[in-house]
């Protein structure tokens, strides 16, 4: 027994350390962000300086601005059409059919991020389609469509068939009965789904570096292009505002999910 | 309930987004282009990859990614393992698995950039790891523009990708096998590597394959840490397409990029199938 | 299904609504397109305020080849660009630049008549010159102490690790070019195999090929030598005066970067109203005190400080014997992809 609680503490030593290894990085990015004069190593006195000035800085905001509106518009267009879809592939029954469907809707998530990047531009390339804020957000609603269908099948594979059938046995119409019987079923997997596909828009960069242009830059983009010329604690405060606002939205997901005797979805 | 005719638009949407570009990446791959536009069949895309140069850069790359997988494998199994032990401990009391996994995870749903824009400032010559390591009376590294640096940036970006499968394969085995392994003897080091072990490689290759394919192409790092000292196979085919007269070279080194994310998948499939534990991946 | 409907209407509505608010408004929307940091911060503005029906949307990049592959795609409709020499020499011959109606640009009697009807632009027909300079070596005099007068210290392994050179291949290869004797244009086979070589030969020594951080790691003493360009290495010296700049006397490159208007833009009027604003001495004079570099404004640069306008390095007598020594580089598409394939082979040595 003694034995086994040594080997606890050098467990509980390890994680510790690998703990460590993860945030303490973060961890001082957030402090720098406070720091008095324009370094990232030496301390010299608590200002808000960095966040007034990224507050004024126009490219940044108008980044940030794209990136969130992309967030909403493509997590809740893939949203409809990944639900739809879900329900639709539920429906077909040979083998055949539905591996050629399921290889497509795996398509993106299984090849790499880059070759998804440089296909999708050269085709508005090919089919001469500006880049910018268009071709973004159609290349983020792409991406974004298979997480929400992964998210919603399994309630879907779980939903009792029989309830929509009593519903319609009772009177009700179609799309009421979906509506009032399945829909509440499946709306965990929708949500969970729907944020998903919003924290991975707002996090991407391989594919918006591709599908982008005209000077329509998202955070990523904007944050690789300026880092390379310098350090500026100007992105620590950056960087400390969107660490808050991601982690905020996870305490949402898990919360939602583990409310209801999930598991919590941590799966990208 | 169950009409096919909902999934429609996801198809339609599919194969205009995914597939067309995949098929035009195809047909760039095989053509050459010339001034005025005209498209021929031609192999020299893929020849051209053959030489020595192009051969050079991609040892490097899958290098790099193999020592990344492997440092990632090192430091994240036992992550894995602790993890999994505690919450089945949980699960033995009756309890719901521990917030920690969730801890270990989270990181990977930050920005990127910023995650290694936060390395960047530690690892600045001046920066905070030797301003520690000065504290410390110990000499100072010069990690910046390194294959070491782009080797930490890469693990640091993708080892939670190691740590979840493998950690969502440990959960699921079975008490009982652990124990009966005790029970005819085995120690503790024989039942690791008899019967753990064995029983996570499912979690293992998902695992590698979820690591190894983001660390060939994941230019961006490399364009951090490295310098320009070397590039990977990510870097050489964002600056193939960055020239327009390169497109079709570029074209080519994605097919061998995405006949690499098949093969893997396969092989994946491949274990998968030999061991029905995994329904996560 | 009314709720159904409803709700897809009102996400449609959105959508197009966020669209719109992105994709259009009453204003003119002028697309420039510049290097990173190459404008004083306040100019757009500046620019906004004195035409309010104009709205510039301002983007950078990070080197010419981006810039014009963005232009030849013909995807973006910009309507200023800023191209160096070479390149506006090649966007010349590809048809790629429209000729400018001087007449909305009475600014451009303030050009240095220098800077005029250069090489790559033969008539003056396509181009505003806007800046120009040299390249050279950035060094730290308390890291190196003798005289910096040659490109052969990049090779001096006594500075192992200690140097930082750009990644740009058509600039270290005519470096190693004048190095080895040659000209910087050199299409011969042989020299161009010579450079190579010599590059390959000094890529142990170097610390790292980069573009904008070797700024960053100059001024912070992080290392001996840096191959910059002149503005760059004003802007350092400025920052830390232990640094110092150096031509050596083999020769270098003599470069200029001018504003000129793509074939995509589709508000060519504006487009000259923008160039003839940077034109305006006082702008330029800005923007020249801002960037650091040598503006080619004849007028702005009058108006500049006497410490800076006599500096020989920054605004060299452009005699005839110092155009002889440095070179312009000039364009030549089967030369392109040579210089990417030693390029990549330099990386990957």
């Amino acid at each position: 027994m003694k034995k086994l609680k040594i080997g606890s503490f050098f467990e509980n030593i390890y994680l510790f350390l690998m703990f460590l290894f993860l945030y303490l990085p973060i961890v001082i990015l957030m402090i720098f962000s406070f720091n008095d004069i324009k370094s990232t190593s030496n301390w010299s006195g608590f200002s808000l300086k960095w966040y007034e000035q990224m507050l004024s800085d126009e490219s940044l905001l108008e980044a940030f601005a794209n990136t969130i509106t992309i967030g909403i518009v493509a997590s809740l267009v893939s949203c409809v059409i990944g639900t739809a879809a879900a329900i639709g592939i539920q429906g077909f029954k040979s083998g055949k059919v539905k591996g050629i469907i399921n290889a497509v809707t795996n398509l993106p998530m299984v090849s790499s991020e880059l070759v998804m990047g440089v296909s999708l531009m050269m085709m508005f390339l090919t089919v001469k389609i500006p880049l910018g804020y268009f071709t973004l957000l159609l290349s983020h609603i792409t991406f974004c469509i298979p997480y929400v269908i992964v998210s919603v099948l399994p309630k879907l594979v779980q939903l009792d068939n029989g309830i929509y059938e009593a519903a319609l046995d009772l009177g009700a119409k179609p799309f009421y009965a979906f509506r009032k019987v399945v829909l509440p079923e499946i709306k965990p997997g929708i949500i969970s789904g729907m944020l998903i596909a919003f924290t991975l828009s707002i996090d991407d960069f391989v594919i918006s570096f591709f599908t982008t242009g005209n000077g329509v830059n998202n955070l990523s983009i904007y944050i690789y292009s300026s880092v390379r010329r310098g350090v500026n604690p100007m992105y620590n405060a950056l960087s400390t505002l969107m660490f808050v606002l991601v982690a905020i939205l996870l305490f949402i997901i898990n919360k939602r999910s583990s409310g209801k005797g999930d598991s919590p979805v941590i799966i990208p | 309930m169950y009409k096919k005719s909902l999934s429609y638009p996801h198809l339609v949407w599919m194969t205009l987004f995914v597939v067309a570009p995949m098929l035009l990446i195809f047909f760039y791959a095989f053509t050459h282009s010339d001034s005025n536009g005209a498209a021929g069949f031609t192999l020299d895309n893929f020849t051209k990859f053959v030489e020595p140069l192009y051969i050079k850069v991609m040892l490097n790359s899958i290098w790099i990614a193999l020592l990344s997988v492997v440092f990632c494998l090192l430091f994240g199994y036992p992550v894995a393992m602790i993890l999994a032990n505690k919450d089945r401990r949980r699960a033995s009391l009756g309890k719901k698995p521990g917030g920690l996994l969730m801890l270990f995870v989270m990181p990977m749903w930050m920005n990127v950039m910023l995650r290694l824009y936060s390395w960047l400032t530690i690892l600045q010559p001046d920066g905070l790891l030797n301003r520690f390591l000065n504290l410390l009376g110990l000499p100072q590294v010069n990690l910046m523009y390194t294959y070491s640096a782009v080797v930490l940036g890469i693990v640091y970006d993708f080892i939670p990708f190691m740590i979840m499968p493998i950690y969502s394969v440990l959960i699921k085995i079975d008490e009982s096998v652990i124990e009966a392994a005790q029970d005819l003897g085995a120690n503790k080091y024989k039942v690791f590597f008899k019967v753990i072990l064995p029983l996570s490689m499912p979690g293992v290759v998902s695992g590698i394959t979820m690591v190894f394919l983001p660390a060939l192409t994941s230019f961006y790092i490399s364009d951090f840490f490295s310098g320009g000292q070397f590039m990977l196979i990510g870097n050489l085919i964002e600056k193939n397409f960055k020239n327009p007269d390169l497109r079709n070279f570029g074209s080519a080194i994605s097919i061998i990029l995405m006949a690499f994310a098949f093969l893997s998948m396969h092989v994946m499939k491949i274990f998968n199938k030999s061991n029905r534990q995994m329904d996560m991946f | 299904m009314k709720k159904f409907l409803s709700v897809t209407l009102a996400m449609v509505f959105c959508m197009v609504c966020i669209i719109g608010t992105f994709g259009c408004s009453s204003k003119t929307k002028l697309f420039v397109y510049n290097v990173g940091d190459y404008i004083h911060p306040d100019v757009v503005d500046m620019f906004e305020e004195e035409y309010p029906d104009i709205k510039v949307v301002y983007e950078m990049f990070d080197s010419v080849e981006e810039m014009y592959m963005k232009v030849s795609n013909a995807t973006s409709p910009y309507d200023v660009i800023v191209p160096s020499d070479y390149m506006i020499e090649q966007m010349i011959d590809e048809g790629l630049l429209n000729k400018i109606n001087f007449d909305n640009v009475p600014n451009y009697k303030n050009i240095d008549s220098n800077m005029k009807n250069l090489s790559f632009d033969p008539n003056g027909e396509y181009t505003v010159p806007y800046m120009w300079g040299t390249m050279g070596i950035l060094y730290n005099k308390t890291m190196v102490d003798e005289e910096v007068n040659s490109w052969d210290i990049l090779w001096d392994e006594k500075y192992k690790d200690n140097i930082f050179m750009l990644n740009q291949e058509r600039d270290m290869v005519s470096i190693a070019l004048k190095k080895c004797g040659y000209s910087m244009n050199s299409d011969n086979p042989d020299e161009l195999k010579a450079a190579e070589q010599a590059l390959i030969e000094q890529s142990s020594l170097v610390k790292a090929y980069c573009g904008d951080e070797i700024k960053d790691n100059m001024i912070n003493g992080n290392a001996a030598l840096a191959i910059v360009w002149s503005g760059d290495a004003y802007f350092c010296i400025e920052q830390n005066p232990d640094l110092a700049y150096a031509i050596p006397d083999e020769g270098s490159n003599l470069w200029f970067d001018c504003m000129a208007i793509p074939t995509t833009s589709t508000h060519q009027e504006e487009a000259e109203k923008f160039i003839d604003f940077m034109s305006r001495p006082d702008i330029a004079k800005l923007n020249a005190e801002y960037i650091g570099y040598s503006t080619a404004n004849y007028a702005a640069k009058e108006l500049l400080p006497d410490e800076v306008k006599n500096d020989i390095l920054r605004y060299p007598e452009l005699t005839d014997e110092f155009k002889l020594k440095m070179e312009i580089f000039a364009y030549n598409k089967e030369r392109n992809a040579k210089l990417t394939d030693i390029w990549t082979k330099v990386l990957n040595s």
